[in-house]
Order: structure tokens, then C-alpha cells, then sequence
């Protein structure tokens, strides 16, 4: 078994990124898919993010100073939205269920495997 | 008889892929399988020449690499590898016997390193090099210069789609029913991309490079043998032997480019062209017509003429029909026009072809230029020549785009 982080992208920043009727059955259906990860056993963590205002970062300094800083860390328009770690077979396995979860978010979800 | 260096790497080149892929089921790692051929490769080096050629050079090869592997597994276990203790401990089991390597599962094993190879989630560049590199069994240097990138690149092209296979744990298996059309169609692909590369070599002087086509037709046949029941892994193979074929009439001596209606169909090779045409038939019988299929009964067509005057354009249009209906994209139906131009002339041919979206590929403008050429509009077709001539770096192709210029320039 592999694990791999599932991560969710979107370029919408704090803004709503589609109708509310559509949002609402959007976490309907994102909720419906991690309870079948959890029922299949694949499930190993998950969660959605507050939007990257709410991001703070935290850096150490030359002078090994604590520098703490407003803001995500990358200023690019795709931003973490949210995540999923599951554990899969092999990577075929993981494309399946990715493309369950991005079909549920309406999102495109990038596979990366974790380090053993 | 003394068995010469360049005996011992045509046997190692034949049994690479079979070999590798033996060994990646049995280790489920490539680069341990690709050290361990190579180190036998060293051991025959050193010994076939005085022992002579081992009664069977495939079986020695896989049983000395096997053993090579697992001594490399015993040296990582005295040094508490975890993965080596385990398989140590449960994985040599299935190791087999070296009897069962020569028959059926064998064969699956090509099957399963050729899926993984070109698995979706690699890049196609990625899907061609490996596919050379580990069924082809073709040097990383060779690969590189196939392709005209510098050996580093290729190199590195390798390294990361290997890499790439083991963290993300691309599988090592046939895909299911489900997924197998959209998979097998990705090898289908990279195998007549390779030939492609080289028959027409996008850049560079000479118009073919052999040693590509026959690679490509080299794993078109594994495939079709893997695979007897797609009839597009039949109409790939048939497609390929049926365009080798006409190689010898496709370039002049100097190398400059022969069209097929001008060339000298008397050096056709004829056992390609049965071959190709036996695949075509018993693909028309199995009634379920795919692209590779279809391109191959329009060369079938072609080889049937004795003259180019005798060929059978309505059937070559009618076939052409279906492939549109099947794959609607430009470069098909510009295919198709010009099997238009003769059945229902160059007019009716350029009309068809005005509206496609294709400004910029050189078959495009030559096609054009010809078809303005047959209309007697000169002036016209020279600005299409000059299109082509801007499109294509191929040398032979450039000149005979250059010659077609300045002849209709004459008319």
C-alpha cells in the first residue's frame, strides 16, 4: 500500500467559485465520498481550508529570529483548498479515486505520492 | 565455433525486454532488473567466447540475471534492508522454475512492462523513451540519438519516468476490461510514434531511419502476438509492414523523396506486402473496424496496384469515409481529399480542404499547392509551396518541396 496526498487547487481565492445551490451539493457529495473512503478503508485523513487569507506564515530568520508573516506563502492564483491522504494499492487505484473526489468537488485533484 | 561480441549483444538486444520484464515480476524493481541483465551480459562477455553459445542463450540469460539479482538481494540483507529480508523470506517461492520462464507467463510479463511503460501518467515522451529503453532494450545513447536530444536529457528523461514508477507505484499488470480500450490505445500510440520518428525524422538529413521502423515493427508484432484478439494491435502491425514495404522506392539513391505515384513499385518488398495484406484480411473479418485497421486497408489498396494509374480510389475513399466517421480530425480528412482529388477532382478536393484548421503543417501547404497546380492557378500554388518549405526541417522533404516550386513556377 502507497499513501498519496490528494490536493485540491483552485484559482477562486476568497471568492465563491460557483452558484450556492451548486456548493451545497457539492459538500453533499464531497461528504457522501469520504464516508466510502472510510467504509473502504482507504481513508487516512482529511480536510477542507479556510480561504489563503486566513493563511499566516512563519519563517526563521538569519538571526534565527521568529518572523511571522500575513498571508499564504505562494502569492499565485491557485491556491490549497483542501485535501484528502488516502491509501491505495498502486497508483491506478488512486487515480480511481481521485476522480471520484474531484467529480464530487468539481475540482481538478493532483496524486502525489508520500515518502515511504 | 567461436562466438564473436557483436553474436553475445544481438542475443542480449533479442531477449532484453523478455528478460527485464521477467525480472521485474519477480523483484518489482526495474532498476535492479536492468543491473542484473546488464551484469550478465558482463559474465557472457567474459565467457561464452572460450564455453561457446549456451544450448539456450534466452533461458542462461534470465537464470544468470535472476541469480545476480538475488545475490545483489542477499548483500542488502546482510546489511538489514527490510525489503530484501522480506523477500528473502517469502518472495523466492515464486521464483519458479527455469522451465516455466520459456513458456506463457512469460509473455504476460512483455505484456505487463509495455502497460506500464505507457501509462497515462507518464508523458508521452517519457511512455516512447522507456518503451525503447526496456522492451526494445536499446541504449539510453541510442534513444538519444533516435531522437536528436542530447544524451543528458534522454538520461534524465529516464531517471525521472523510472522514479516516477516506484514512488507513485505505477502497476505492473494488464489493465481490466474496463480501462483496456483507452490503454491499449496509448501503446498503440508510442509504437507508431517510434515508427514515425523514424520514417519521417522531423529534422536532420536522412528521409528514414531504419533502425526505428524496424524497432517499432519489432514490438508491433510482440503486441500482436500478446494480443491476437484486438484487432487494432492486428491493424498497427499491418499498417507498419505494409509502409516499410514500400521503403526501398521512398528515397532515391542522393536520398531525395519519391511520392508514391512515381515510385518504382517493382522494388516493393513483396513478403511485407503479403504479410501486411494477410493481417488486412483477417481483420476485415473480424468486422470491427478501428484507425490502425482502416489505414491499413487504404495501403493495402495501394499495394495491390501494379501501376499507380491501376489504383482503386473509390475504394481508398470509401475506406477513408469510415476513418473520418471515426476519427474526425484534419489531418484525416486532408488524407481523405486526396483520394477526392482523383475520383472527384481537384475542385471538388480543394474545397474540402478549405476550411480545415491546419495553416502551418507543411503536408497542409503542399497538398494545397498541388491541388492549385492541377487547377492551373501557378501563382497561387507557389505561395503554398512557400508555406510548406517555412513548416518542415527535414532536408529531403525540403528538396522535394523546393523541386515541386520551381517546376510549377515553369508551367
Amino acid at each position: 500500500m502507497t499513501q498519496y496526498l490528494l490536493s485540491v487547487h483552485h484559482a477562486g481565492g476568497d471568492v465563491a467559485l460557483m452558484p450556492e445551490e451548486e456548493m451545497a451539493q457539492s459538500f453533499k457529495d464531497v461528504d457522501a465520498f469520504n464516508t466510502e473512503l472510510q467504509a473502504s478503508g482507504n481513508w487516512v485523513f482529511a480536510g477542507g481550508l479556510h480561504a489563503p487569507s486566513t493563511a499566516t506564515v512563519v519563517r526563521i530568520g538569519d538571526d534565527s529570529s521568529v518572523i511571522t508573516t500575513d498571508g499564504p506563502y505562494a502569492e499565485t492564483k491557485e491556491q490549497l483548498g483542501g485535501f484528502w491522504v488516502i491509501s491505495a494499492d498502486d497508483l491506478d487505484a488512486a487515480l480511481e479515486l481521485a476522480a471520484r473526489g474531484a467529480r464530487a468537488c468539481r475540482l481538478p485533484v493532483e496524486v502525489r505520492p508520500f515518502q515511504e | 565455433m567461436p562466438v564473436q561480441a557483436h553474436e553475445i549483444e544481438q542475443h542480449f538486444r533479442r531477449e532484453y525486454g523478455r528478460c527485464v520484464a521477467t525480472l521485474v515480476r519477480f523483484f518489482g524493481d526495474i532498476d535492479l532488473a536492468e543491473e542484473a541483465v546488464q551484469e550478465a551480459f558482463t559474465i557472457a562477455v567474459a565467457r561464452w567466447p572460450a564455453t561457446g553459445l549456451p544450448p539456450n542463450p534466452g533461458a542462461w540469460i534470465t537464470t544468470t540475471a535472476k541469480n545476480r539479482a538475488i545475490d545483489q538481494f542477499r548483500r542488502e540483507a546482510a546489511r538489514e534492508d527490510k525489503h530484501a529480508q522480506a523477500f528473502l523470506l517469502y518472495g523466492q517461492d515464486s521464483l519458479g522454475s527455469d522451465d516455466e520462464d520459456q513458456v506463457g507467463p512469460v509473455q504476460d510479463d512483455r505484456l505487463r512492462l509495455i502497460f506500464t511503460c505507457c501509462h497515462p501518467a507518464l508523458n508521452r515522451g517519457a511512455q516512447v523513451a522507456l518503451t525503447l529503453r526496456l522492451l526494445g532494450g536499446l541504449q539510453t545513447t541510442e534513444i538519444a540519438r533516435a531522437f536528436l536530444v542530447p544524451e543528458a536529457t534522454m538520461a534524465q528523461r529516464i531517471v525521472r519516468a523510472k522514479k516516477k514508477i516506484k514512488a507513485a507505484a505505477i502497476p505492473y499488470r494488464v489493465p481490466g476490461d474496463a480501462e483496456l480500450p483507452d490503454r491499449l490505445s496509448a501503446v498503440l500510440t508510442v509504437i507508431y510514434l517510434i515508427f514515425n520518428e523514424g520514417y519521417v525524422s522531423s529534422a536532420g538529413a536522412g528521409l528514414i531511419r531504419d533502425d526505428l521502423c524496424e524497432e517499432a515493427i519489432r514490438l508491433a508484432r510482440v503486441l500482436a502476438a500478446l494480443m491476437p484478439d484486438e484487432p487494432e494491435a492486428l491493424g498497427l502491425l499491418a499498417l507498419l509492414l505494409l509502409i516499410h514495404a514500400r521503403r526501398p522506392a521512398r528515397s532515391r539513391a542522393d536520398q531525395a523523396l519519391v511520392l508514391l505515384p512515381d515510385q518504382d513499385r517493382s522494388l516493393w518488398d513483396r513478403q511485407l506486402i503479403a504479410e501486411g495484406q494477410q493481417l488486412v484480411r483477417a481483420c476485415l473479418r473480424r468486422n470491427a473496424p478501428g484507425p490502425y485497421q482502416l489505414q491499413a486497408a487504404v495501403n493495402a489498396v495501394h499495394s495491390d496496384a501494379a501501376d499507380a494509374a491501376l489504383t482503386d480510389w473509390g475504394q481508398i475513399l470509401q475506406l477513408y469515409d469510415q476513418l473520418l466517421a471515426l476519427t474526425p480530425t484534419p489531418v484525416v480528412a486532408l488524407n481523405r481529399a486526396v483520394a477526392v482529388a482523383e475520383v472527384s477532382g481537384p475542385q471538388v478536393a480543394l474545397a474540402a480542404i478549405d476550411e480545415l484548421d491546419l495553416a502551418g503543417y507543411h503536408l497542409y501547404h503542399a497538398a494545397r499547392a498541388d491541388l492549385l497546380t492541377r487547377l492551373g492557378r501557378h501563382g497561387e500554388a507557389v505561395v503554398e509551396y512557400d508555406s510548406a518549405l517555412r513548416s518542415t526541417a527535414n532536408a529531403a522533404e525540403r528538396e522535394f518541396l523546393e523541386q515541386r516550386r520551381a517546376h510549377t513556377c515553369q508551367l
